[in-house]
């Protein structure tokens, strides 16, 4: 417990109130509510021995050396954005609502925006949303309200998990239209778009997408505007230190996960929310933006702006119900491209696309194994196995190793496929010890 | 606060050096990397070229610009600025948490898996409800939740119900979220005393509405006394009861929500349950509900199968998935160990100094600060200017602003909207009586000032690292990136 109260502390606070017994300050609760029975531990854990219990639940955990992407990507984060992080002025502060006494998180949110803007090649972004999904999600709904269309068109290859949280969003409501389009070769159908981009608010597509291949997005954008609806583009950060941004290929608004900058594992969140968009768009954009003023002196300081598309003041006729967002990570992406700068980011999105392919060439070179597309990818890719992959899986377990993903709950077309992940985390030793586990686990 | 050089008081794109390099990823492997020329980036992407103590004195520099918990008392109504244990940051940063991949074989969670299912029957016992979701990443989040869980129960139920009803004093994301989902809110006048209004809610019911939201106690900081009447005539009418949660501090141990009649309710781990805000996030969220509702929750849940924990889908008539993988788990890692740190009776102990906090503020305040309510308070107080300052033109931002020259984050101002020029003050338990004069007497110190030199107080803050800002330049001229 951490009440600094004591029993005379209680006594004369009580006094100065005026009031005979704390009973008397909770009269209005009606009685019989108060001070239930409850069936928990009736003793709490000293700090010792609760080190003890979260110690020996964390080693429940097992820890593989994993291929495991999909979405969510096993990185190193260095010792400096962990230092930054945990400076508790940025930890256990709240949202700027007091600019004068925020101007660090504020400034952190612009330089945050400033960094998402630069690797996506947009004009605007915001100070960051829940996830990846929730960032996707927010986007198609921003091309709703632009359009005022209902048909949602999207590339097969968009993250699944996407797809549903979309679909959330939209409270699975009749009235939107979802239209897949179909995959060939592992990428979008590019010849198909015409045809089903009638009437669509928005394109929505993924590059690397789910698979890990590269999308070819040039004329997309064509395509979508002269059917009038817009361009949703998905994309990994890492991913940007090489790869043509959606702003060169004309995306009106570019989303992706930001787990991949810095952030930990942590089972699926906190994560980081990225979302961008052109200049036309900023009044759409959901949630807290940051924006460089002047005090009364002239000087340069930070405020959060536009504040009219939010909940507090327009209520239900905000833009979106987003409140808390994401900021200590934020903070710890923008420290992290700011450690790397465009060499490092360069040199990780090529250390990624390297360590991808070596463990794709030793792992296509095994006897029954073969890459499912031939098309160039990131930092993951689609292998074909003799046999049911998800029981390979479990027996390369036994061995140590997460060999990756069984693709046959998602994408039952593929056949017996695996989606293997290999980031700049994974080495030559760790490669060959995950060949040798395919190997055996065939 | 700190005393820095110019040459420091810059971006970090204005400290860039060409050439200059921070953190190098020499990974080997880097040499098989292939990709051809059309799909590159044309221009290296605009980011600092920095070295790692650049970066590290830059953002130490920026960290200090900023109020927090840990410097600073932040009495922010609504939002629980409570201390946020070390203990809990270490949890979450042990290994076997922070490395497992969303996407985990469950043999390989199952560490992971337990805490989650422990944490989820711990709540629902100490809230008196039955079922749990743990995945909302905040508490707007939980909110959207809570309606979709609703929209899929009456759907169930062939029922349609398009209809909200929220009280006027409710948070912003209430009738944000409402619309969001495709509901039409109902805005319900408050009684003088701030308290929903029985008859009027009973006028309003009917066979559309879906849910009554209310924030328990209510955002001015009172207890809502009819709450079973209210709970009933909304059931009378085949309405469900949601209740904002954001001032659970308030009741935490010492009465069950689930008993006062409601059908769910959200958590907000970064409030109640003492996981630091970050700056404005991450968060985390729950719903809590009845037996009704449980099936309509997202998936997936956990669920205990012999000694093993499994990721539970449901049978087909969950809302799906509100946030891609689990939710999140590291700030529920954080929840849970402080869950470990307190028995029934300490969580009683947190709502039972919360509320001595507040009425505490409130009653040294009273004189010369007047409550807007004029009974006690549960867990925050809303007081008002008062007229001597109102007579020499000052508002309640202009009090704000003074606090944070002397040292203190200000209250929650203009909130709720029902109170003109509100300040609301939530001191949260973890503040020492000490503190609390302390503020006091800031307070009153603001209040003599603003008497003898309003103008004095118009111009503060006057140590902060800026002074006031120019808010209609950032909206019309927006500058939102270098």
């Amino acid at each position: 417990m951490y009440v600094p109260h004591t029993e005379k502390d209680k006594e004369e606070m009580l006094k100065a109130i005026g009031a005979s017994s704390f009973e008397e300050l909770v009269k209005q609760v009606p009685s019989r509510f108060l001070w239930p029975k409850f069936d928990l531990p009736q003793e709490s854990l000293d700090e010792s021995q609760a080190a003890a219990r979260l110690s020996e639940l964390s080693k429940k955990n097992c820890r593989p050396l994993s291929f495991l992407g999909a979405g969510a990507y096993e990185r190193y984060s260095p010792a400096a954005v962990k230092a930054i992080t945990s400076r508790t002025e940025f930890l256990t502060a709240y949202t700027p609502y007091q600019p004068e006494a925020s101007q660090g998180t504020l400034q952190t949110i612009y330089e945050f925006q400033s960094t998402v803007c630069a690797l996506y090649g947009m004009d605007c972004a915001n100070a960051s949303m829940y996830d990846g999904a929730s960032s996707f999600a927010e986007a198609v709904r921003a091309t709703v309200r632009v359009t005022g269309r209902k048909k949602i068109v999207y590339a097969a290859g968009v993250h699944p998990q996407y797809m549903d949280t979309l679909r959330t969003y939209f409270a699975h409501s009749p009235e939107y239209a979802y239209v897949k389009v179909p995959m060939k070769d592992g990428v979008m159908d590019k010849a198909a778009l015409p045809a089903l981009l009638e009437g669509a608010a928005c394109l929505a597509v993924q590059t690397p997408n789910f698979l890990g291949l590269i999308e070819d997005l040039d004329g997309v954008a064509d395509a979508a505007r002269k059917a009038g609806a817009l361009l949703v583009a998905a994309a990994d950060p890492v991913s940007l230190g090489v790869l043509k941004t959606p702003g060169e290929y004309g995306a009106d608004f570019a989303v992706g996960e930001g787990q991949s900058l810095g952030l930990p594992l942590a089972y699926g969140g906190p994560y980081l929310g990225l979302f961008s968009c052109k200049k036309e768009h900023v009044r759409q954009m959901p949630g807290r933006i940051c924006g460089m003023t002047k005090d009364k002196d002239g000087k340069r300081g930070f405020v959060l702006t536009l504040q009219a598309r939010e909940q507090h003041i327009r209520r239900d006729k905000a833009a979106s119900n987003i409140c808390s967002n994401e900021a200590l990570c934020a903070l710890a992406a923008t420290v992290y491209t700011a450690l790397l700068g465009p060499e490092g980011m360069r040199e990780l999105a090529e250390a990624n696309m390297g360590a991808a392919a070596h463990a794709a060439e030793r792992l296509s070179a095994i006897k029954g194994c073969s890459l499912k597309f031939k098309g160039p990818f990131f930092n993951e890719f689609v292998l074909s196995v003799p046999g049911s992959a998800a029981a390979m899986r479990e027996k390369a377990l036994g061995q140590g190793v997460d060999i990756g993903l069984p693709l046959a709950p998602l994408y039952p077309e593929l056949g017996e496929t695996l989606l293997v992940c290999a980031t700049e985390a994974r080495t030559e030793a760790d490669i060959a010890r995950l060949e040798k586990a395919v190997k055996e686990a065939i | 606060m700190i005393c820095v050089s110019s040459i420091d008081n810059r971006l970090s794109i204005e400290r860039s050096e060409p050439g200059r390099r921070g953190l190098k990823i020499k990974n080997p492997l880097r040499g098989k990397a292939c990709l051809k020329p059309e799909l590159r980036r044309k221009d290296r992407p605009k980011l600092p070229e920095l070295s790692e103590f650049d970066v590290i004195r830059h953002f130490t520099r920026l960290s200090r610009l900023n109020f927090s918990v840990d410097t600073h008392f932040y009495p922010l109504g609504s939002c629980t600025m409570k201390y946020n244990p070390r203990f809990n940051e270490e949890a979450a940063a042990l290994e076997g948490f922070a490395n497992l991949h969303p996407l985990a074989h469950d043999d390989c969670s199952q560490g992971t898996l337990e805490l989650l299912h422990d944490l989820g029957s711990r709540l629902n016992e100490l809230l008196g409800l039955d079922a749990i979701t743990l995945q909302p990443a905040a508490g707007a989040h939980s909110e959207f939740t809570g309606l979709l869980t609703a929209k899929a129960y009456f759907e169930s139920r062939k029922e349609e119900r398009s209809e909200i009803i929220v009280p006027d004093s409710a948070h912003g994301t209430n009738p944000a979220t409402a619309s969001m989902m495709g509901f039409s809110t109902v805005n319900l006048a408050s009684r003088p005393d701030g308290r929903l209004d029985l008859e009027n809610l009973k006028k309003h019911l009917g066979p559309k509405t879906a849910v009554l939201m209310m924030t328990v106690p209510n955002t001015l900081g009172i207890f809502e006394t009819q709450i079973e009447e209210i709970c009933r005539a909304a059931h009378e009418a085949g309405a469900l009861v949601y209740m904002d949660g954001a001032n659970l501090n308030a009741l935490i141990g010492m009465v069950k929500p689930g008993e006062l009649g409601i059908d769910m309710m959200h958590l907000n781990f970064h409030k109640t349950f003492s996981t630091p805000h970050g700056g404005g996030g991450p968060g985390a969220g729950a719903i809590v509900c009845s037996k009704a509702l449980a099936p309509f929750l997202p998936v997936p849940t956990v669920r205990k199968e012999g000694g093993r924990f499994v990721s539970d889908f449901g049978d087909g008539r969950s809302i799906g998935k509100v946030k891609s993988f689990f939710g999140n788990t590291g700030v529920l890692v954080r929840a849970y160990a402080y869950m470990l740190a307190h028995s029934a009776k300490e969580f009683g102990e947190i709502a039972r100094c919360a509320i001595i906090n507040a009425n505490y503020v409130r009653s040294l305040l009273k004189d010369l600060y007047p409550s807007y309510s004029k009974e006690y308070c549960m867990h925050e107080c809303v007081l008002t200017p008062g007229p001597d300052l109102a007579a020499k033109g000052l508002k309640t931002l202009d009090i704000a602003k003074g606090l944070l020259d002397r040292g203190f984050h200000a209250p929650t101002v203009y909130f709720p909207l029902i109170v003109h020029e509100a300040i609301m003050i939530e001191p949260t338990e973890t503040e020492s009586k000490e503190t609390l004069d302390a503020f006091a007497a800031a307070m009153k110190e603001i209040h003599a000032l603003g008497v003898s030199d309003p103008q004095a107080l118009k111009d503060s803050p006057h140590t902060m690292p800026v002074k006031r800002l120019d808010e209609v330049l950032a909206a019309r001229q927006p500058n939102l990136r270098w």
